[in-house]
C-alpha cells in the first residue's frame, strides 16, 4: 500500500512509542516523589498520533505542539535526555530549564514549539506554513491540538486561512475525548470534528489514532499533498487519554468502562502485535529494554546534572540587576 | 468567626449570593462536575442545576464578551478564567465592549464578574504564573480587586457580585489552601475601593497587592530586627485606588515602597509610585522605590523562578535602601 511505513520505520516507530510511554510512567512516579515542579501532562495512550504523525517528517519540516506534548517532541527527534533534564528543571534540558515540560522547542529540529496557551498552536503552524508558501519552500507545516483546542475561535480563524490560500500544512486533531475533565459532549455539539473541514473546502479523514500505522499512512499522504502544492488536510486521530488530564488531576470524571475498553487497545500492544510476525519476540524485546534503558538513563542523568544559576535576561529587562 | 481555607471563602460567598439572587450564574471550563481546578466551585453545579452552573467550551474570547451582554440584559454572571495568563483573550470584551457602553448608553448596567488566578512560585511555567493586573487595571470603567485573607475573599467577592460595575477579581494560586478566620453572616460585604492597614509601623510604608502582602509581612518582621517599623497597606482594590489610605500613611511615615508581582515597565507598581509622587511629594523623604517581577518571562525551573519572583528580602532590601 502507498505511504506506508517499512518495518524498519514501524521498528523504529515502535521503539519511539515505548521511550514516550517509559517516560510518562517515569514521570508520574517522580511526580509522586515529589521530585517534579507544577503539573505534569502525560500522554500514555496517545503516543501512536504524536509518534506516527511525524515519522515522514525531516528536519525541515516544523511542528507546534500543545501541553500535552512529550510524544511530539520524541517524534520529530528530540533526544530523550535533553527533553527528561528540561522536565527536571536542569541546566542540560533543551532551554536550560527555563521552558519546563510544556514549552519545549528545538528550532534546529523544526520542533517550535509547545505551547500550552490552548489553540495556540494552531495558528502557529498556519504561520509557518504561510512562510514556506511566501518563500516557495517544499517544507510542511503540522499543527497537533486537541478537542479541546479546536473549539477556540483561533481554531476556526486559521482554518479558513489555511483553506482559503491553500497553505501547506497538516492538522493533525487528536481526538482524546476530553478537554481537561470535560467530555467532547459537553463542548461540542458534533461527535466527528474533521466534518468542520468542509465549512473552509479541506479536506479531512477519520484514523484509528491508536494505530501507528494508519495514523503514519493518513499523515503522510496530507503530508505529500501539502508538499504538491494542494493545501491542508485535517486528520483526527481518534484516542484515549488513559492518565488524568495532569499529574495534579484527581480524575473520577472518566468511565471505569471505557478506561478498560481503550487499555485493550494500547497503542504500544497493537503495534507489538502487528509486528510479531515479521520480526519475532526477540527482536522486540531487545528494542523495548533498549528503549527503557535509555529513558532510565536519561532521568538518573538529570538528576545528577546542576541545576541552572539565574541571570536577567538583559533583552527585556535592560534596567533590572541580577539577584 | 468560621476557620476557613481562602478557596471556600469564595465558594461561600457565590453560594450565598446564588441562593439570594437568582440571576446570579456562573460560567468557565470544568467549574461544573469538576468544582473547578482549583475547587473554588465545588459541589455548585449539584447544588443549583446545570443551566445556573454551567461547564463551558475553550472559548474565552466569547465567554467574555457573553458576560458583557448577559449582564447588561438582567442576570449577573460570573466567569471564571482558568489562568490570568488567559485574560489577553478577554481583553478585547473589556477594552472594547465593557469599559465604553456605560458612558454611551446611559442607564445600562454590566454587573458581572470575571474571576480569575494568578502569579508564580508553583512552577507552573511562562504561559501559567504571571501576574497581568496591571493589563485589567488599566481599563477605564472596569473595577479590580485581589484579596489576600479568606475574609476579604468572601466579603469582596459578595460585594463584586452586588456591584453594577464589571469587577475583574484577581486570586492567586498558592493562596487558595491559607486558612484563617472568615466572619459568619451573609451579609458581611468589604467594600472595594478601601484599602487594609496589616501592620502599623513609623519608618516606611510598604503598599502591597496579592500574595505580594504576605511577602511585605516577612518583610516587616525582618526590618523590625534591625529597627525599622514598617507599616504594611493591603490594597485590596487596585481600581478605584484607596488613596486616601495611601497619602495618610505615607504622611505618617515619609517613605513608601510599592510591591506588585506583574511586570515593571508599565506596571501597577508604575502607576502608584506615579500617583504618589503627585499626591506627596512633600511628604516623601526619598524616591518611591518598587519591587516587581524583572520584565521577562517567569521561568520554570526552580532556583530560576524564585529568582525573578519579588520576595521578603527584596522587600526588606528596598526598604533599607529607601531609608538610607
Ligand atoms: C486558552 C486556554 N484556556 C484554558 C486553558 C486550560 N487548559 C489547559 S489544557 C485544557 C484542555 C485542552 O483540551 P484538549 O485541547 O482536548 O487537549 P488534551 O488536554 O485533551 O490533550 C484546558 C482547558 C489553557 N491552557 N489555555
Amino acid at each position: 500500500m502507498k505511504n506506508s511505513p517499512s518495518i524498519d520505520e514501524r521498528l523504529e516507530m515502535h521503539r519511539r512509542m515505548i521511550v514516550v510511554r517509559t517516560l510518562e510512567e517515569r514521570l508520574g512516579e517522580l511526580h509522586k516523589a515529589g521530585k517534579t515542579r507544577g503539573p505534569i501532562h502525560r500522554c500514555d495512550g496517545q503516543e501512536a498520533v504524536g509518534i506516527g504523525a511525524t515519522a515522514m517528517l525531516s528536519d525541515a519540516d516544523f511542528i507546534t505542539s500543545t501541553h500535552r506534548g512529550h510524544a511530539h517532541y520524541i517524534g520529530k527527534g528530540l533526544k530523550v535526555e535533553g527533553v527528561t533534564a528540561e522536565i527536571l528543571g536542569r541546566e542540560t534540558g533543551y532551554c536550560g530549564g527555563r521552558a519546563g515540560h510544556m514549552l519545549i522547542g528545538d528550532p534546529s529540529k523544526g520542533m517550535i514549539g509547545g505551547n500550552a496557551i490552548v489553540g495556540a498552536s494552531i495558528p502557529a503552524a498556519a504561520g509557518m506554513a504561510l512562510s514556506i508558501q511566501v518563500r516557495g519552500g517544499s517544507e510542511v507545516a503540522m499543527c497537533f491540538f486537541g478537542d479541546g483546542a479546536a473549539q477556540t475561535g483561533i481554531c476556526h480563524e486559521s482554518m479558513n486561512m489555511a483553506g482559503l490560500w491553500r497553505l501547506p500544512m497538516v492538522f493533525v486533531l487528536e481526538h482524546n475525548q476530553f478537554g481537561l475533565t470535560v467530555h467532547h459532549s459537553v463542548q461540542s455539539p458534533v461527535e466527528n470534528l474533521s466534518m468542520r473541514g468542509a465549512g473552509y473546502a479541506i479536506p479531512s479523514e477519520i484514523v484509528d489514532g491508536n494505530d501507528v500505522v494508519a495514523v503514519y499512512r493518513a499523515v503522510s499522504a496530507a503530508v505529500e499533498r501539502a508538499r504538491r502544492g494542494e493545501g491542508p488536510t485535517i486528520i483526527e486521530a481518534k484516542t484515549y487519554r488513559i492518565e488524568g488530564f495532569s499529574t495534579s488531576d484527581m480524575g473520577g470524571y472518566q468511565k471505569e468502562e471505557d478506561l478498560i475498553a481503550w487499555k485493550e487497545r494500547d497503542p504500544i500492544r497493537i503495534s507489538q502485535l502487528s509486528l510479531l510476525e515479521a520480526v519475532g519476540k526477540a527482536k522486540l524485546d531487545e528494542i523495548e529494554a533498549a528503549a527503557v534503558a535509555e529513558v532510565d538513563k536519561s532521568v538518573e542523568d538529570a538528576l545528577a546534572a546542576p541545576l541552572p544559576t539565574f541571570s536577567v535576561f538583559q533583552q527585556t529587562s535592560p534596567y533590572a540587576k541580577a539577584v | 468567626m468560621t476557620k476557613m481555607r481562602y478557596a471556600e471563602a469564595l465558594n461561600q460567598a457565590l453560594r450565598e449570593e446564588m441562593l439570594r439572587d437568582p440571576t446570579v450564574f456562573l460560567f468557565g471550563e470544568d467549574i461544573g462536575r469538576y468544582g473547578g481546578v482549583f475547587k473554588v466551585t465545588r459541589g455548585l453545579m449539584e447544588e443549583f442545576g446545570q443551566s445556573r452552573v454551567r461547564d463551558t467550551p475553550i472559548s474565552e474570547q466569547a465567554l467574555a464578551a457573553m458576560a458583557v451582554t448577559a449582564s447588561m440584559t438582567g442576570t449577573r454572571p460570573v466567569l471564571e478564567i482558568m489562568y490570568a495568563d488567559f485574560m489577553p483573550l478577554v481583553l478585547d470584551a473589556l477594552i472594547n465592549q465593557a469599559s465604553i457602553y456605560e458612558y454611551l448608553w446611559k442607564d445600562v448596567s454590566m454587573p458581572f464578574v470575571l474571576r480569575t488566578q494568578g502569579g508564580g512560585g508553583a512552577g507552573a511555567g511562562a504561559q501559567h504564573s504571571k501576574s497581568l493586573d496591571s493589563l485589567v487595571a488599566h481599563i477605564p470603567g472596569i473595577k479590580v480587586v485581589a484579596p489576600v485573607t479568606p475574609a476579604d475573599a468572601k466579603g469582596l467577592l459578595k460585594s463584586a457580585i452586588r456591584d453594577r460595575q464589571p469587577v475583574v477579581f484577581l486570586e492567586h494560586k498558592l493562596l487558595y489552601n491559607l486558612r484563617d478566620d472568615v466572619p459568619d453572616g451573609d451579609d458581611v460585604l468589604v467594600e472595594i475601593g478601601k484599602a487594609r492597614k496589616v501592620t502599623e509601623g513609623r519608618d516606611v510604608s510598604i503598599f502591597a497587592t496579592s500574595r505580594m502582602v504576605l511577602e511585605s509581612q516577612k518583610a516587616a518582621e525582618l526590618l523590625e530586627k534591625d529597627g525599622i517599623s514598617a507599616e504594611v497597606i493591603d490594597l485590596r482594590s487596585l481600581r478605584p485606588l484607596d488613596i486616601e489610605t495611601v497619602t495618610q500613611s505615607i504622611a505618617h511615615t515619609h517613605n513608601a515602597v510599592v510591591v506588585n508581582e506583574g511586570w515593571r515597565f508599565c506596571g501597577y507598581a508604575a502607576e502608584l509610585s506615579a500617583t504618589i509622587m503627585e499626591q506627596c511629594f512633600d511628604d516623601l523623604d526619598a524616591p518611591v522605590a518598587r519591587v516587581t517581577l524583572p520584565d521577562m518571562p517567569v521561568p520554570y525551573s526552580e532556583p530560576l523562578e524564585m529568582a525573578v519572583l519579588p520576595n521578603a528580602a527584596k522587600i526588606a532590601d528596598a526598604v533599607r535602601s529607601t531609608l538610607k
